[in-house]
């Protein structure tokens, strides 16, 4: 028995050891964002509606100029409290493809709930012919796509500052302190009072950036919110039959002892 | 007439069908009064549980199946799209994302138990052979699942894994164009994969069914590993074993849940939420953690065919396992010595699954190579000698007998005061 104890207490040893030395190397690649609150952390964590909409306002104004969200439809505005008629406004002061005209061209007109989210180029190549050769990601589902999530993103987005004395920059790049290697070719997109809310909130970087990463998490994890209802329902009605499963198994086993 | 089934059940419906084709009587001979050792602990609801994550896993994919476009061009938005716009589609896909590590979470236990409790000597050797059949099947299944979603560690893990058969000399190459149905991992090697990723869990029923087959002929083991020698060393299956496995269930789902509902990604790689770009690789290529310690093994070794050998040798060495392991007695609980390495073993493998997540460099190469030999010394050399030497305790004259003389005060048995596992 304590040969067993001294054993689990050796894997268990040697896993926390692993850990710091699993980091140490990544650190000097790639620095390791800070942690921020979210509103959507947690168990029982959900989305702060109003600063998703100010977030998709942001993303709109600002992101949309380059990175698509290909697998967004209007329609899914809804999710971050948008009205019905509030969404149909949204669609139509956008113009997106609508197929072909009857002569085959392509024909293009206000957006629809229905649509996809406008992108900003036809196609990769345009993208990266019009970004300096970089392409700038598809951001639906940027929060789930890197290490970090939502603090890398927003480490990012407030990365921005002087190329310390000594680092060379390549042509074209701008330096960010979360970015792996620090060159970054995107140039830093927002600032203070980038945006002007609708609600009042002062724009500061800080602010937008929070607001941006929650519509982006919100974007990459539409369906976090009834998960994790339905999971706290689930997980509760699992531990009241856990214990009357086991309390019938004790009265079915009581002739045995 | 001769072969006509004299039913006993009493409702006619149920009589009138059992007369011509004994399915019931079958099932209350296999699952009903089916003699059980009355002396299993909870280790024994795993070979269960799995079977009912395997029904999970059916059951989810048909629908995933219904949605999924096995087409390089649309796979990644295809399940997306059942993220999003299917009703459900976010459950029923996380249900079976995570299915596949609740899967091998639950038969690796399973088949720890068997380690442990020598569940795999005489009679069980054909019995145990299935069930590393059994694993073996599963890892198939899920790599090619893991391809499906066809995003960067999809592409990039099948790359890697395909590539190992290359490492054959002649038939090397021709093996990895079979796979990949071209020359590169491709629209052809996407839709085999999906098509043999719906075949394969039915192939895997069948050998399920074989080695339930063959369970109920040997008849289980138990904690003591000593044969059954009268009635009442057993209980029937039912009531008494629905009710332990239904407890099982019930703390296995709690589990699963946990994961699908509060941290769906947590096993999952950020990379393969981007699709699938064959020009650009990414930093670290890890497989799922399931096969991280066979990675480990894989990476331990500078030369690349010995490296693929050594790790279908770590799979291949559990089918003659039966006859490595010399010793007679079966249950640890009275092997004094097997019981404590049997644990160094297991800390070999979870140093071989941390190493698997890491760069072969420095001190991870060192500790992968100490704990792939390890993994082999143990099976080759330990187990046959240890067999030969070691002073077992004696086993006690009955399950029954140890059971109420273990409860009652009355004289132990000496392997009965250690009883790590035992909770019934």
């Amino acid at each position: 028995m304590r040969a067993l104890r001294s054993l689990l207490a050796a894997t268990l040893a040697t896993g926390l050891a692993a850990i710091p030395l699993s980091s140490a190397p990544r650190a000097q690649e790639a620095p390791t964002p800070v942690p921020q609150h979210w509103s959507f952390d947690g168990l029982f964590g959900t989305y702060d509606l109003e600063s998703a909409q100010r977030g998709f306002k942001v993303y709109s104004q600002v992101c949309a100029n380059c990175h698509a969200m290909h697998l967004l439809h209007y329609r899914d505005l809804e999710g971050i409290g948008l009205r019905d008629d509030e969404i149909k406004a949204v669609a139509a002061g956008f113009t997106v493809p609508q197929g072909l005209n009857d002569d085959g061209t392509p024909k293009e007109g206000p957006g629809t709930p229905a649509n996809q989210f406008r992108s900003p180029f036809p196609n990769d190549l345009a993208s990266r012919s019009a970004n300096g050769g970089a392409l700038p990601p598809d951001l639906s589902l940027i929060v789930n796509a890197r290490e970090g999530h939502a603090d890398y993103v927003y480490g990012i987005l407030t990365g921005f500052a002087d190329a310390p004395a000594g680092f060379t920059l390549q042509s074209g790049m701008n330096y960010n302190k979360m970015f792996p290697g620090h060159q970054i070719a995107m140039p830093q997109p927002l600032h203070d009072d980038q945006v002007t809310y609708d609600d009042g909130t002062p724009a500061s970087l800080e602010q937008e950036a929070r607001d941006v990463v929650t519509f982006l998490a919100w974007a990459a994890n539409p369906e976090l919110v009834a998960r994790k209802r339905i999971g706290v329902r689930m997980i509760l009605f699992l531990v009241v039959m856990t214990g009357l499963t086991y309390a019938a198994k004790r009265k079915v086993w009581s002739d045995v002892h | 007439m001769a072969g006509m089934q004299k039913s006993e059940f009493e409702n006619p419906v149920i009589n009138w069908i059992d007369t011509r084709l004994p399915i019931f009587t079958m099932m209350q001979k296999e699952y009903g009064v089916f003699p059980t050792p009355r002396n299993f602990n909870y280790f024994w609801n795993f070979g269960a549980l799995a079977m009912v994550n395997l029904m999970i896993m059916i059951m989810t994919g048909i629908f995933l199946a219904m949605f999924y476009q096995p087409n390089t061009g649309l796979a990644f938005d295809s399940v997306q799209h059942i993220m999003r716009d299917v009703n459900y589609g976010w459950l029923i896909r996380y249900v079976h994302q995570n299915g596949a590590s609740m899967f091998f979470i639950v038969t690796y236990i399973h088949i720890f138990r068997g380690l442990y409790y020598g569940s795999y000597k005489a009679p069980r050797e054909l019995l145990w052979i299935l069930g590393v059949v059994i694993m073996l099947l599963m890892m198939a299944t899920a790599f090619m699942g893991y391809v499906l979603p066809w995003g960067q560690m999809s592409y990039w893990g099948a790359t890697v894994i395909t590539n190992l058969f290359s490492a054959f000399p002649w038939i090397g190459p021709k093996i990895v164009t079979l796979l990949w149905g071209g020359f590169s991992v491709d629209q052809p090697t996407l839709n085999r994969f999906f098509s043999l990723h719906y075949l394969l869990p039915f192939v895997l029923v069948g050998v399920i069914f074989l080695h339930i087959a063959a369970l109920h002929i040997t008849g289980s083991n138990n904690p003591l590993g000593i044969d059954v020698k009268t009635p009442q060393d057993t209980l029937p299956f039912h009531p008494y074993y629905t009710i332990k496995d239904s407890v099982g269930i019930c703390v296995f789902l709690i589990v699963f849940c946990g994961f699908v509902f509060f941290a769906p990604n947590f096993l999952g790689d950020p990379n393969n939420f981007i699709p699938a770009n064959p020009l650009q690789t990414p930093a670290d290529i890890v497989p799922e953690w399931y096969f991280l310690p066979y990675y480990a093994i894989l990476r331990s070794v500078p030369d690349k065919l010995l490296g693929v050998c050594l790790m279908f040798a770590s799979i291949l060495v559990l089918f003659v396992l039966p006859w490595l392991d010399t010793s007679k007695v079966r249950s640890a609980r009275f092997r004094p010595i097997f019981r404590q390495i049997i644990w160094v073993w297991l800390l070999a493998v979870i140093v071989l699954g941390i190493c698997g997540a890491h760069k072969p460099e420095g001190v991870w190469v060192v500790l992968s190579r100490i704990a792939t030999l390890y993994y082999f010394f143990h099976f080759l050399v330990i187990l046959p000698v240890l067999g030969k030497l070691e002073r077992t305790l004696p086993l006690p004259e009955s399950i029954s007998q140890s059971v109420t003389g273990g409860r009652g005060g009355g004289p132990l048995p000496s392997g009965a005061t250690a009883k790590p596992m035992e909770k019934a």
